[in-house]
């Protein structure tokens, strides 16, 4: 597809029905968690964008990232490459290496330059270059020098977004991340470890459609990140009730009751794992009986333990059905009114307790 | 019996010691309130059941309790969709895939006709030129 053609003028020269659109457009607008009111706007945005050069620059990650978005089922990647962006570099997907890699991507930033879209995956080493640099440049040099040119940078994965696993307790390379060397540009965080497939083709067709997204206080879309798993889980009637599964084998488990005391981090963990699911939406963590590991927020690696239950009031969980989590309480819609005083109450006296506690207390 | 003859289904929210968000009934009254307002505002309405949190075998007990109508259609678009009409006249249920049969999205759409079924303008427009095409080189031909 030409750069100065229309998405649908492209479209219509190699004969892609209306009928064919509008179901990328319906199919778009679901993925995009935005209301199916909206899908006459998709159609006429993408009807005329025409396509943006995109430069992928991986730095200290697992690729992780990039096999989740070529796993993405609805927009694939190869309707993001083919017909609504440009992937002009991408280490893992472009069939170019060594310097003609690198030439690519001079030539995108050259001819794109202030209008290209900059997505990035994998922290930044902070205390040494030498720890990750490519065709012999640093990291961070690389960043600094692609980010210059950039419109907009979509840091997609926990790494790029937070830090992630490299940022982990101790740091050995003094990883960062992509906004804390960026100061001066307008930066998406997707976060996840992956982040869903259909959220990163997601965020960068709304970003293409719509802009620069709303975001939340840690740079996510509001859209994919704006409620917490916990307040989208099926299991939360279970949490409202009081039931709660106590080890993987035991009858709350086999009955899918909510796995807060088993550790799960979905009350303090905002994503979309509950709603877009994985695997074409066939499941999430929690639905095949795991807790939520929390991987879009901030040093999860570092928040406790993966098994252990956040903090929780002294009372009788069971009963109470509220809990202090780690960045203070957090209100569910599902409360009533008639809990508020003792949620206030709980908040002052939570403590950090184990699962073994929670076995002793049940 | 209902009037088109199907059995009049009981609405059971969950089966028995399946999980269950509670949502199946709500999303029912969301049809019930979205075909009144069709019936007196003409208004349509598409629910996406994406959006909905809903428990393993809740969106097929959704299904069951929906039933298929009158009208079956599948199209075949980029990858097959299939458009039902519900037991319940005016309810369709639009289901995209992809060319691997993968559910790419699933709708709720409560009108006369979802606006995929109907034939598009510039796709009547682009058969045109062909038809006239055709007639032309048939002329030329002959």
């Amino acid at each position: 597809m030409s750069k100065d053609k229309t998405l649908g003028e492209t479209l219509q020269e190699r004969g892609v029905s209306r009928r064919s659109f509008l179901k990328f457009c319906a199919t778009t607008a679901s993925m995009m968690a935005l209301p199916p009111a909206m899908i006459p706007v998709i159609a006429a945005t993408l009807e005329k964008l025409r396509r943006p050069s995109v430069i992928w620059l991986s730095f200290q990650e697992c690729t992780g990232c990039t096999e989740s978005l070529t796993r993405s089922h609805s927009a694939t990647i190869e309707d993001l490459i083919f017909n609504t962006i440009s992937l002009d570099y991408h280490h893992t997907l472009q069939a170019a290496s060594g310097s003609a890699a690198e030439q690519a991507r001079e030539e995108a930033m050259q001819e794109n330059y202030g209008n290209y879209i900059l997505v990035v995956d994998g922290s930044i080493p902070g205390e040494n270059n030498g720890y990750s640099t490519i065709a012999g440049i640093s990291n961070k040099d690389m960043l600094l020098e692609v980010a210059a040119g950039a419109a907009a940078i979509v840091a997609v994965g926990s790494c790029a977004a937070f830090g992630g696993l490299p940022h982990a307790d101790p740091n050995p390379t003094g990883a960062v991340s992509v906004s804390d060397l960026i100061k001066d540009k307008p930066i998406v965080n997707v976060p996840g470890c992956p982040p869903i497939p259909a959220v990163i083709t997601g965020v960068l067709v709304q970003f293409l459609t719509f802009g620069l997204p709303e975001l939340d206080q840690l740079g996510r879309p509001a859209a994919f990140y704006g409620n917490s798993i916990h307040d989208r889980c099926y299991r939360r009637p279970f949490y409202d009730k009081g039931l709660f599964a106590n080890s993987f084998d035991d009858e709350g488990a086999k009955k899918g009751w909510c796995l807060f005391k088993l550790g799960c981090k979905g009350p303090t963990t905002y994503n979309a794992c509950a709603t877009t699911k994985w695997n074409d939406g066939t499941s999430f963590p929690i639905e095949a009986g795991h807790p939520c590991l929390g991987c879009s927020e901030p040093d999860f690696w570092d928040a406790g333990g993966f098994y252990k239950a956040l903090s929780i009031p002294t009372e009788d969980i069971g009963k109470t059905a509220v809990y202090a989590g780690t960045a203070g309480l957090i209100a569910g819609a599902a409360l009533g009114a008639s809990l508020r005083a003792r949620k206030q109450s709980a908040v002052k006296n939570h403590e950090r307790v184990t699962i073994d506690d929670l076995d002793e207390e049940s | 019996m209902t009037a088109n003859g199907m059995p009049a289904p009981g609405f059971a929210a969950s089966a028995p010691c399946a999980p269950a968000t509670g949502n199946l009934v709500p999303l029912m009254h969301e049809i019930r309130h979205a075909l009144t307002r069709w019936l007196e505002q003409g208004e349509k309405r598409v629910i996406d059941l994406r959006s909905i949190p809903l428990a393993p075998g809740e969106e097929d007990r959704l299904l069951e309790q929906l039933g298929e109508g009158e009208v079956t259609a599948r199209l075949s678009i980029q990858g097959p969709s299939d458009i039902i009409e519900t037991r319940y006249p005016g309810v369709w249920l639009v289901t995209h895939y992809d060319e691997n049969e993968s559910i790419m999205g699933r709708f709720i759409e409560v009108c006369e006709v979802p606006g995929i079924l109907t034939s598009q303008a510039d796709d009547i427009r682009a058969g045109l030129e062909r038809l006239k095409d055709q007639l032309s080189n048939a002329e030329t031909t002959a």
